[in-house]
């Protein structure tokens, strides 16, 4: 195996290395996730361990007249009792994108479950019942709850003194961002539609409800710094924000991913991850910290509830001659990402469509509702339920068939966004919806089974029983929508890998290094195959994510493949430089081709690019230092967009899904079955298809969720969560999901590694409207709120 | 107090467990298997699924108290020398993406299959019904269990 093949041969190992690229590689952490080994960030356990606990706020707006912890303190078994008062450095505030965030509540709290005070304590139990103890003497306050009472002349202005960048162009210092958007001459366009289609829609808060829940172990150092144990989406964006409220040098912060059950934009912000390190640092104990699902949905930012106005004209030939459009976003008490999120909103609000004459605005609030962020989809999804119903009901004005007339309407490659962005690669808007229609559709009655009684479980309703067939309907809708890749407006998007390659054992070994956060997705995995694809070498080991190498940016914008996938491409190309100038230094005297030919890595050898052997890739390394390289990686840069027109060059790539729902509805009581929610999605190239169908299945399904039951209910008069349990929100079960068939088209995008393109979110979009059609098309109702509940279809 | 029960076929003890503690903290904290997870802890999500004398039961449900001197099997109690039917196949199949849900879904598909060796899609989805799933829209979880089923089904 070790001796060195030197003679020219025409063995080549194929032009592919096995486990490479374009193979559904199973995961490398498979197998010990179905034995139950894999260590979660709840399942991290050190010696002399405390555990933290969070008081939090029942006002969703109050002030704090005063906290008195003595009883806290004096409980047996607790080490510390921590509030604002403790905090210490001057920084005092985190954020994504705006530091407005209190570590603790500074004499005041603008939402319900907001952190008021921690308790560290010998058992987690005993935490709570000293938090508990903790008396907090409150005075309630007016609250600002939707755009009406946030705008009011006398509207309590929930971040006086604001100093972000949003604030000078802001029409309120409630509206966290406003981002309009104008092309052409709308008003002129308008004059040429033969019908104007007007809707106003609203899309309910949608939770992340990932399982694993917010949790970690804050580890105190020698040096005075701390260890962290977390579960996140971007390790040194955590980093950044925890070490400037602790009063350290971000080198004195260390943090190691853990085990991340699950995200969905719900860990990019902070969590308990600079109250775990306040309660280590105090106490000098390890501390450990566990949410609860109750806690864990006040944790975490949402979805952004939005209310939605548009307005569209269409020629009687079906061609769309104009839109306005008006999308309001509560951001909730903090800002998190809800800039990002209204520039996604205004910027793709028109939907995977010509539409060149455009009046658009989308703005972010501040309200005491509970705080809203990054979720799956990330501001495309609300408008995405909105103007396919448009769609819809465009198409129905001139009578058409709705398929036909978004085919007619659909962008292509060329075609360019109201931001004035050419679409640069591939578009296959038309051809997802011509394949989802094409399929044939599952077959009507599957309730009826031979015997001749009915399989309630195939009926709306199920094994509740509630009916046999009778007063149940079918629908068929139609979707598709437009998700951008990566980080946009201007963002310096980048990701680090480090690759070393050496010889052990008598094989040629990589190993790579990424900041990189798995969360479910499978970046591990496809990190691996391109490491064997590049290299040509079979055994890939992936380090553990941590803050000892360069960031990685978010695993969150479907961008983790493309920037991270980019960063091992890029890193293994170097050390194949390398590696190749060693093999020269060493044997290039072997063979003329050496100097002459271009080489690749393939099968553990040096090849030609005619395929000829020249060297076992171990023989080169063998008693050679490692070669490594750290090296970042960037996509091409994207530009802000113009604060009053919306024009720019905002986005770096896009993906496109579509979907067919089938439904079954109980008319008489209002339940739905979704039957059947056909994919189609272009992915540029499937680096692991099996990951990429999985990943289109999931986000498939949370789009069947916000559908049809997911909401956080918050309280209008006291905004107050009321359903902060699995019991009151619903997330679907396996009988809830129907069969999801997915068809994956290939059509590289240029500009991306390997032509590929994000997969995460582009399904979470058009699953939802489809849904929304299908159940229409049944009822006949016009639906304009999502999630749809019984009394909506029922009107009682 | 103490408590003592059989885990994966070895008897375990625990002592100064507060009364309130559930089975499932117990198993985490003190017994050294994090293995069932601890998602929502009310009883909803089925991710702290173990089977007690044999049925399965949301172990955050149990006071650890009630477990005195039963039975319990846990997911890292499925393999043998290597991996059992049903965990390969959520292997294989692309039915583990986070896997936080996944050892409550082993437990609940190994004991759907021991009551029914070759289920329908219908029976499959009843079956693991009580189990939430957030990342993979339940359709490789599918895969899997039919998978699982047609190689025991060989294997018999």
């Amino acid at each position: 195996m070790s001796e060195v093949t030197r003679i020219p041969t025409d063995l080549r190992q194929g032009s592919q290395t096995a486990g490479g690229i374009g193979e559904s590689k199973l995961r490398p952490d498979g197998t010990l996730k179905v034995t139950g080994e894999f260590a979660y960030s709840s399942d991290l356990w050190h010696e002399d361990m405390i555990w933290g606990h969070t008081l939090r706020s029942p006002h969703a707006h109050a002030e704090i007249v005063s906290v008195d912890t003595s009883a806290a303190l004096a409980q047996a078994g607790v080490y510390a009792v921590l509030t604002y008062d403790d905090l210490p450095a001057e920084q005092k505030n985190y954020g994504l994108e705006i530091a407005d965030t209190p570590a603790l509540a500074a004499g005041r709290v603008r939402h319900h479950g907001e952190p008021v005070a921690l308790v560290a304590a010998d058992h987690p139990e005993t935490a709570r019942r000293a938090a508990a103890k903790i008396r907090v003497e409150w005075r309630e306050l007016p609250l600002v709850t939707d755009e009406e009472s946030a705008l009011a002349p006398d509207a309590p202005v929930l971040h006086p003194g604001r100093t972000d960048g949003h604030a000078r162009h802001v029409p309120h210092p409630n509206v966290v961002h406003r981002q309009p958007i104008v092309r052409g001459d709308a008003a002129a366009a308008a004059l040429r539609a033969d019908h104007i289609v007007t809707g106003e829609y609203e899309f309910g808060m949608q939770d992340q409800a990932f399982l694993g829940p917010e949790s970690g172990l804050a580890v105190p150092a020698e040096d005075g710094g701390v260890d962290l144990y977390v579960a996140t989406q971007w390790l040194h964006a955590d980093r950044r924000q925890i070490a400037p409220v602790l009063g350290l040098p971000e080198d004195k912060v260390r943090m190691t991913l853990s085990g991340v059950g699950g995200a969905f934009g719900g860990r990019e912000d902070l969590s308990m991850q600079i109250h775990a390190c306040l309660l280590a640092l105090r106490t000098g104990k390890p501390v450990k910290m566990v949410y609860d699902r109750f806690e864990s949905f006040f944790g975490h930012v949402h979805r952004h509830p939005a209310r939605i106005r548009y307005e569209h004209g269409v020629t009687a030939d079906g061609r769309i001659t104009h839109a306005r459009c008006r999308i309001v976003l509560d951001g909730g008490a903090y800002a998190s990402s809800t800039p990002a999120v209204v520039g996604n909103a205004a910027s793709l609000s028109m939907g995977p469509y010509v539409v060149e004459d455009v009046e658009i605005e989308a703005v972010g609030l501040y309200t005491n509702n509970p705080p809203c962020g990054a979720m799956r989809g990330f501001g495309a999804v609300q408008a995405c339920f909105a103007y396919e119903a448009q769609m819809d009901r465009l198409a129905a004005a001139v009578g058409m068939d709705p398929v036909a007339f978004r085919q007619l309407n659909a962008m292509s490659q060329g075609s360019r966004l109201p931001t004035g962005q050419q679409v640069d690669s591939p578009a296959p808007v038309a051809e997802i919806l011509r394949r989802v229609q094409a399929r044939p559709l599952p077959p009507e009655r599957q309730w009826e089974s031979a015997g001749g009684a009915a399989d309630v479980r195939a009926l709306p309703g199920g094994l509740s029983n509630t009916t046999h067939g009778e007063d149940v309907v079918r629908g068929v809708g139609y979707a598709v929508g437009i998700k951008n890749v990566g980080f946009s407006e201007g963002f310096d998007d980048f990701s680090t890998a480090r690759v070393r390659l050496e010889a052990a054992g008598g094989e040629p070994v990589a190993t790579v290094h990424t900041a990189a956060a798995e969360v479910g997705q499978g970046g591990v995995t496809v990190q691996a195959q391109i490491a064997r694809t590049e290299l040509g070498v079979a055994q890939v080991v992936i380090a553990p994510a941590d803050t000892r190498v360069g960031s990685a940016g978010s695993t969150s914008a479907s961008r983790q493949t493309y920037m991270t996938g980019g960063a091992v491409r890029n890193a293994c190309a170097a050390v194949r430089e390398q590696v190749l100038a060693l093999g020269r230094r060493k044997l290039g005297t072997y063979h003329p081709a050496w100097a002459t030919a271009e080489l690749l890595l393939e099968g553990g050898k040096v090849v030609t690019d005619r395929g000829e052997v020249l060297a076992d890739l171990a023989d080169v390394l063998d008693g050679e230092p490692p070669v490594d390289v750290e090296l970042p990686f960037r996509h091409r840069p994207t530009e802000p967009f113009d604060i009053e027109t919306g024009q720019g060059f905002g986005h770096v790539q896009y993906s496109f899904a579509a979907h067919r729902a089938v439904v079954e509805v109980d008319t008489a009581l209002g339940l739905v079955k979704v039957v059947e929610l056909a994919c189609a999605q272009d992915v540029g190239k499937a680096l692991n298809p099996l990951s990429v169908v999985g990943q289109i299945q999931g986000g498939t399904t949370q789009g069947l969720g916000v559908a049809v039951m997911e909401e956080i209910v918050v309280d209008p008069a006291t905004a107050r969560v009321r359903n902060p349990s699995f019991t009151d929100y619903l997330i679907p079960t396996i009988l809830d999901t129907p069969a999801i068939p997915v068809d994956v088209l290939e059509l590289a995008d240029p500009h991306a590694p390997y032509g590929l393109r994000g997969v995460g979110e582009a399904s979470t979009l058009s699953a939802t409207p489809a849904v929304l059609a299908a159940i229409r098309q049944a009822t006949g109702l016009a639906l304009t709120r999502t999630p749809v509940r019984p009394e909506h279809l029922t009107g009682t | 107090m103490r408590v003592t029960f059989t885990v994966n076929g070895r008897e375990q003890q625990a002592d100064d467990v507060w009364e309130g503690e559930s089975l499932l903290y117990v198993l985490r904290e003190r017994m050294g298997l994090p293995g069932s997870k601890n998602a929502c802890e009310q009883g909803e999500c089925g991710s702290c699924t173990v089977r007690l004398d044999g049925v399965p039961v949301c172990a955050c449900l149990v006071a650890a108290g009630q477990a005195e001197g039963r039975d319990v099997v846990t997911v890292e109690g499925l393999a043998g020398d290597g991996l059992s039917a049903v965990q390969q196949a959520f292997v294989d199949a692309g039915a583990v993406q986070c896997g936080f849900c996944t050892p409550g879904l082993l437990v609940a598909a190994d004991d759907l299959l021991e009551q029914n060796p070759s289920p329908s899609d219908a029976d499959i989805r009843e079956g693991l019904s009580g189990n939430l799933c957030r990342c993979t829209g339940y359709e490789k979880i599918l895969d899997a269990v039919r998978l699982a089923a047609a190689r025991r089904g060989e294997g018999a």
